[in-house]
């Protein structure tokens, strides 16, 4: 298996950038389709959490397995679903990945490694974590990686998932992406203990907070996570401290979010960080960026362009797939 | 209890409803590699009710997994094994704790595969029914609830050799089954099966005893009450014909209509509550399809919208008897 190095190399630095931008990119169309009411239904974005999304999804090899949230469309990005498949899924359209059967980001593929969320959350914690136990049962050298919110780890899913795992040492890292706030309600309404990492100890398993707007820290750490879990090291539980930078939901403008917290945030943006990290290092110069930048609005623009003209589903086909044959 | 047993053939042996089963599980382990159970107590300890008594000894601890008390947790890891190609088998200790893993099976095993077309091959084993004084948690009949939800099949033997040959097409079918073995039946019901490796189709009732007069559409337990019903109404001189559904999710229309279609008569007998239940799906079911046939109401005979008490004659009062059934066969008769 080709597995990458702790310090990545400058053409995987340029992918992550790539990618960064890219997801970036995606979630301000969509939102910008879904003001302009060019969506069927909702939106659910990331928008600030790329340095997680990217960088712990990015540490997973081929073959392991990632079970995102629908705020985690970038995370998907590096396991090689497409701008395309992102807006025919949004756009509701029969090319999807769901075949228009479900919403927004619940998309995933399991030959790339991805499966399809639910809205309840934290469900594929346990998910992922047999994932896990079928890797161990059949000695695979595999790796599952869930991820989640910090609200979801008010819910007993969450603590029976990293419970069992620690018990049957299990191939999985737990991701949870702590944004400050569980729709309107922020964190210290939603839990007493400091971080969300402190309650690894109560599963006797690592608890990891980093930085989650540091995509070299996000990707260095989880790899660190995933490599201990691939040789038999057990779960792992990191937590990315983070800013949700938009609503919970497309509807939801925020406003229960002081102005004050945004522009902190915003001064940290993991892109404009990732940035500096590039231009400092001689990777990156204006450009550069500029080809980046515009690879990737060629892909958005493509992807809007290739959803838009896909025909819907038929109406018949609502009932079909309820069963496996 | 006991079924009228089969002439003993060579192949056949005598077999208790929950030996039928154990046996199922093992040949089935023996037979797919990717079949792995998780439980609580279901190692060393051998399951609450025994089900899988000596499985860990010999199948290791790697197949027969003990788990904690997390009925979420380790469903869905059974969604999650289903989803990387292993055929999990789970059980619930009684089936009153399926609630305890509620949104897991019907918000994620079973609308997995409408989304994506990836299939979840996963066994739900649950005990369930009353009869034994367990109370209001140890003795429910859940099937209902799961009937409605699409995605999952949902089936509830009643004799050794269904439930031997149903878990074996639940572990060989691609879905999430949901498969209801009634305890009271466990160790009261037995019967000869054959030794030869078999299956009983998924989705299929069948008429357990023929009759001209009256219908007796029931599952589980109650073929039991049906039977001993059919053979007092014998003696009055009325025909029962007792069918059994088997699978209650996808349920057998056909076998109910040409039943109706011969007798005009229907009588609904189920051990859940009756609002809302199987009984109002089928009598639905024989109002839409067969109304023509109708010589009399359809009847439903249930147990009271209440939970299910613990005292004996609390729990005798509640559960359906031959005498229930009997007056609603007597019922039946002035039409």
């Amino acid at each position: 298996m080709q597995v990458k190095p702790l310090d990545l190399g400058t053409k995987e630095l340029m992918d992550i950038y790539y990618l960064m931008r890219l997801g970036r990119a995606i979630e301000d169309r969509l939102n910008l389709l879904y003001k302009g009411g060019r969506l069927p239904g909702a939106i659910y974005l990331g928008t600030g959490q790329e340095a997680i999304e990217i960088g712990a999804s990015y540490a997973l090899e081929q073959g392991d397995v990632l079970a995102p949230t629908h705020r985690d469309m970038m995370s998907q990005l590096p396991r090689g679903i497409t701008p395309r498949e992102v807006f025919l899924q949004h756009y509701a359209r029969a090319g999807s990945l769901t075949h228009g059967k479900g919403e927004d980001n619940y998309q995933g593929d399991l030959k790339r490694g991805t499966f399809a969320t639910v809205s309840m959350l934290p469900d594929f914690y346990p998910v992922a974590a047999g994932a896990a136990l079928a890797f161990k049962l059949r000695r695979e050298k595999r790796v599952a990686m869930a991820y989640c919110g910090e609200g979801s780890t008010s819910v007993g899913d969450w603590h029976e998932a990293i419970n069992v795992a620690s018990v049957l040492n299990l191939p999985v890292v737990f991701v949870v992406i702590n944004n400050g706030y569980a729709y309107s309600t922020p964190v210290y309404k939603e839990m007493k203990v400091a971080n969300v990492a402190d309650r690894a100890c109560a599963y006797a398993i690592p608890g990891i907070i980093v930085d989650g707007n540091d995509i070299i820290e996000c990707y260095q750490e989880t790899k660190k996570a995933v490599e201990r879990a691939r040789e038999g090291g057990g779960p792992t539980l990191i937590e990315a401290k983070t800013m949700r930078m938009r609503g919970h939901a497309g509807h939801d403008p925020a406003t229960y979010v002081a102005k004050d917290i945004i522009d902190l945030w915003t001064e940290r943006d993991p892109i404009v960080r990732f940035e500096n990290y590039l231009t400092e290092r001689g990777l990156l110069n204006e450009e550069s960026k500029k080809e980046v930048v515009g690879r990737v609005n060629e892909a958005v623009e493509d992807a809007v362009n290739f959803a838009e003209q896909s025909p819907y589903p038929e109406g018949k086909e609502a009932v079909g797939d309820v069963y496996a044959a | 209890m006991s079924m009228q047993p089969n002439q003993s053939q060579d192949g056949q042996k005598e077999t208790l409803f929950i030996d039928a089963i154990s046996q199922a599980l093992w040949e089935e382990m023996e037979r797919d590699p990717g079949i792995f159970m998780m439980g609580e107590d279901i190692g060393p300890y051998g399951g609450a009710f025994k089900v899988t008594k000596g499985f860990i000894e010999h199948f290791g601890p790697e197949r027969i997994i003990d788990m904690p008390i997390a009925e979420e947790a380790f469903t869905g890891m059974a969604v999650g094994a289903a989803l990387m190609g292993m055929r999990p088998v789970i059980e619930y200790q009684y089936a009153d704790f399926i609630s305890c893993a509620w949104d897991q099976i019907v918000n994620v095993a079973a609308k997995y595969h409408y989304r994506t077309r990836e299939a979840v091959p996963m066994v739900m084993r649950a005990p369930s029914g009353a009869g034994l004084r367990a109370g209001p948690f140890h003795s429910q009949s859940p099937e209902g609830w799961f009937a409605h939800v699409p995605g999952l099949k949902v089936v509830m033997p009643a004799t050794p050799y269904d439930a031997k040959g149903l878990i074996k097409a639940a572990i060989r079918d691609n879905n999430p089954v949901i498969f209801f073995e009634h305890k009271y039946l466990y160790r009261r019901l037995k019967e000869q099966i054959p030794a030869e490796d078999y299956t009983v189709p998924i989705g299929k009732a069948k008429v357990q005893r023929e009759g001209g007069d009256v219908t007796i559409v029931t599952y589980a337990a109650m073929l039991q009450t049906a039977l001993e019903a059919a053979n007092k109404a014998q003696e009055k001189g009325v025909s029962v014909e007792v069918v059994d559904l088997r699978t209650i999710y996808p349920l057998d229309k056909e076998i109910i209509l040409n039943s109706v279609a011969k007798t005009g008569k229907v009588i609904m007998l189920y051990e859940d509550t009756k609002t809302l239940g199987i009984g109002a799906e089928v009598s639905a079911i024989i109002a839409e399809e067969a109304f023509e046939s109708l010589d009399g109401p359809v009847l439903r005979v249930a147990s009271p919208d209440a939970p299910i008490p613990y005292s004996p004659p609390l729990e005798d009062y509640y559960l359906p008897q031959v005498d229930d059934v009997m007056a609603a066969i007597d019922r039946l008769a002035a039409y």
